[in-house]
């Protein structure tokens, strides 16, 4: 049976499906507050996401992240190919790096909450300060990687330093960078759910917190399918973008691996 | 002879060199108002208020919290697993049941969960230890799967004709293989682990770390509070450093795979 | 057409104690259109010298000359053909970008980019493939894509660092045509570093063989074979054996002398 592509999809689906029926069995007659019957679950999901809050949550708090994620890519990547094509500095800011990685991004959330206030800006410099690691580190580390030979190729076509950079490290180092960007994605997806469940009047997170707090629990069920769905859409967004980009790369690797 | 003494000197010059400047620039930046002195005081004071915090005792009792639930979380996300990742792993049926699952939980942001938590658990301290083995199991599940596949089939045939029984084998050839997937993974949940714990009491308010950071915040104790930011960070970079020695003491024979960041 | 002379070019790395001579006062003339080889030992400053010659490196002391300008920088006049041609060519383009890149450094108008990189890859047997991926193709079709790049740039002087060496002997045989062919029709100077002797002789007007570390012009040999050489034909002259010989034999010297450090002499 696994060998049929039908066989193999049938598989796959079968324990997700049988989950999920067996929560909707177990719930059903529950009357426990943390526990609602699944068939509430879907039609607080239909009431509430389906469409209307879409406009007034989902939107917010999806460009906030898009903010923040872009910023936070901008910023790696140009301060790791300065700092990956200068020794010295690097040899100097690593320590650094490292200890400010290290602080659990959360953590960053009151800090920014302090200095910055609350509001759109602060949940974005949160989102910046979690997320920018990952693909600095691994900026550094691609652009250190890039091969010698390369370079030394495009010097001796008179390649100046803009295109070498834009032309040959960059593309080089693209395999860590979006490595780096991955990692950076779930950071910067829990930030903003974060920094919304803190300090906000709308989005995904703020949504999901007051449902519990009015012990709206079918409500805060739905809220956290909804930010699933949000974190797998993104995510799987990403790898489709990737596979488009990095065509070349997988090509290069099988000819490698051969 | 200079040329090799210049690269020693500049090894250790360096990093001290970046250090201080950032020091020195989080020292400066609210004496000079490049940052609010009012909300980010000099690191100077936070730094004393870190050495308070250490000397009254204040310290011990919230880290200890938080390292109990730490401990609860690590133990109970590596019994739960790795034997799962081996398990699905060391089979294609395995992989390909719990295949779709697993890429539909693993995006979840975990901290999302916590209304939920809240819903179940209240106020109850077993909150953060749920939180943060959610968070932890994937990255050894995924780790144990990629080091059972990555077993040299060669040496488990030897073991099977030499006559070692399964069990022999497991102890013997399999997991010793997978130990450097299984000491990344562990490195990777750790951090994880202490990340949620740490959020899960500065979001809920549950005894620990994270909720110190919280009272100083909401009483305006600004630089008790980056000190105890600074403590969580350090306590990171601890766990982190321990974590990636024993790894590399683990994997220092094997040529594995490993994650970037 | 520009004169490309190595005058007492030295090359020392290191300082005090541990400094460590690779070449030492090499001088030479490349004659415009000449082809030559250089040949040399295992370990000997081949790679060195051929980076200070293309304006890569800069030599400790001595200079590199293009008529009367000193080289201090990749000159436009030059262009390289690697030995690693799967480390030269940029795996995100295909060919036909690989070849226009250092135009569109130069600033070439489109048009003419165009032109020259169609062209270019035409005459090396690659008109069609223009589109594809270097990892697509087989190691032969990327030489001639990187020798396709370089003559598309237009230089007076093409450098050829063991452009041969990884693949294989038919395939060599092949390139070599392909390098004579070239060279007929562009008249270039060309300047080839090789560690191949029936190649260098088959290959040259000139061969300039180099001796072990601190490297020095060995000898100067004139390579009289009658042209167009044919792989064949050439190679059964007795006058192919002849400096076949002569220049195996200076190797092999060279090596039985060399410092314990090099790598072992080629057996012979």
């Amino acid at each position: 049976m696994i060998r049929s592509r039908l066989g193999r999809v049938a598989l796959q689906l079968a324990l997700p499906i049988a989950l999920v029926a067996l929560w909707w069995w177990t719930s059903s007659g529950s009357t426990q507050v943390f526990f609602p019957p699944l068939s509430r679950i879907v039609d607080s999901l239909q009431e509430d996401w389906l469409f209307e809050q879409v406009g007034s949550d989902l939107v917010p708090s999806l460009t906030r992240f898009t903010v923040g994620y872009a910023l936070a890519v901008g910023t790696g990547v140009a301060l790791g190919v300065l700092i990956g094509l200068a020794p010295r500095v690097r040899r100097a800011s690593l320590p650094v790096i490292e200890f400010l990685r290290s602080i659990p991004p959360p953590l960053m959330l009151p800090f920014v909450l302090v200095v910055i206030g609350i509001g759109d800006d602060s949940k974005i410099a949160l989102i910046v300060l979690g997320a920018v690691w990952p693909v600095l580190l691994n900026t550094i580390d691609g652009v250190r990687g890039v091969d010698p030979l390369m370079l030394d190729m495009a010097r001796s076509f008179g390649l100046g330093r803009g295109r070498r950079i834009g032309r040959v490290v960059l593309p080089a180092a693209s395999p860590k960078i979006v490595a780096g960007m991955r990692t950076a994605l779930s950071i910067g997806l829990i930030l903003m759910i974060i920094s919304e469940m803190q300090a906000s009047t709308n989005g995904l997170g703020f949504r999901v917190l007051s449902a519990q707090r009015s012990f709206d629990s079918a409500g805060t069920y739905a809220g956290v399918i909804v930010i699933g769905v949000v974190g797998l859409v993104v995510n799987f967004g990403f790898l489709v973008a990737e596979a488009r980009i990095m065509r070349w790369h997988r090509g290069a690797q099988r000819v490698v691996e051969a | 002879m200079p040329f090799q003494f210049r690269r020693q000197a500049e090894a250790i010059v360096l990093p001290v060199l970046g250090v201080a400047v950032v020091l020195a620039a989080f020292e400066l930046a609210p004496r000079v108002g490049i940052l609010p002195r009012a909300t980010f005081p000099p690191l100077s004071e936070s730094a004393r208020a870190l050495g308070d915090l250490v000397r009254t005792g204040d310290l011990w009792q919230p880290l200890l919290e938080t390292l109990d639930s730490w401990v609860r979380a690590m133990v109970i996300a590596t019994l739960i697993g790795v034997p799962l990742g081996l398990a699905i792993g060391a089979s294609r049926w395995g992989r390909l049941l719990t295949g779709l699952t697993i890429d539909f939980l693993r995006p979840i942001p975990s901290v999302a969960l916590i209304p939920i938590l809240v819903l179940v658990y209240g106020t109850s301290p077993t909150l953060k230890v749920t939180l943060a083995v959610f968070g932890a199991t994937f990255p050894l599940v995924f780790q144990a799967s990629y080091g059972i596949t990555d077993v040299d089939p060669v040496a488990k045939d030897t073991a099977r004709a030499f006559g070692m029984g399964p069990f022999t084998r497991l102890w013997r050839i399999v997991l010793p293989s997978c130990a450097p997937y299984l000491a990344t993974g562990l490195r990777i949940s750790a951090s994880i682990a202490l990340i949620l714990v740490v959020t899960g009491e500065y979001v809920v308010g549950l005894p620990g770390l994270g909720r110190e950071v919280l009272i100083a915040q909401s009483s305006a104790a600004y630089d008790r509070m980056y000190a105890l930011i600074m403590a969580a960070g350090l306590l990171g970079v601890a766990v982190n450093l321990a974590f990636a020695a024993v790894e590399r003491r683990v994997l220092f024979w094997h040529p594995s795979q490993r994650e970037a960041a | 057409m520009t004169v490309l002379g190595i005058d007492r070019v030295s090359k020392t790395y290191g300082a005090g104690d541990d400094a460590v001579t690779a070449i030492d006062e090499i001088s030479f003339t490349a004659e415009p259109g000449e082809l030559l080889c250089i040949v040399g030992p295992s370990g000997c400053g081949k790679t060195t010298l051929l980076r200070c010659i293309s304006g890569l490196m800069a030599p400790t002391s001595g200079a590199v000359h293009l008529d009367d300008r000193t080289v201090t920088a990749p000159p436009r006049a030059m262009a390289p053909v690697f030995q690693d041609y799967s480390r030269s060519l940029l795996p995100w383009m295909d060919i036909h970008h690989n070849v226009t890149l250092p135009l569109k450094a130069a600033r070439m108008p489109r048009a003419e980019r165009e032109a020259l990189a169609s062209d270019a890859l035409a005459s090396v047997g690659l008109g069609a493939h223009g589109r594809k991926y270097p990892w697509q193709l087989s190691g032969g079709m990327q030489q001639r894509a990187a020798i396709a790049r370089a003559l598309a740039y237009q230089p007076e002087i093409l450098l050829l660092d063991e452009p041969f060496a990884s693949v294989d002997a038919q395939t060599r045989a092949d390139l070599e045509d392909l390098l004579l062919q070239v060279w007929g029709r562009t008249h270039l100077t060309v300047l080839l570093v090789t560690h191949d002797i029936d190649e260098a002789v088959y290959l040259a007007d000139r061969i300039l063989v180099l001796s072990a570390a601190p490297t020095r012009v060995r000898k100067t040999i004139t390579v009289d074979l009658p042209r167009p050489r044919d792989q064949i034909a050439t190679k059964e002259l007795p006058e192919f054996a002849h400096l076949r010989a002569s220049v195996f034999a200076l190797i092999k010297a060279e090596s039985g002398s060399a410092p314990p450090t090099d790598a072992a002499t080629p057996d012979g």
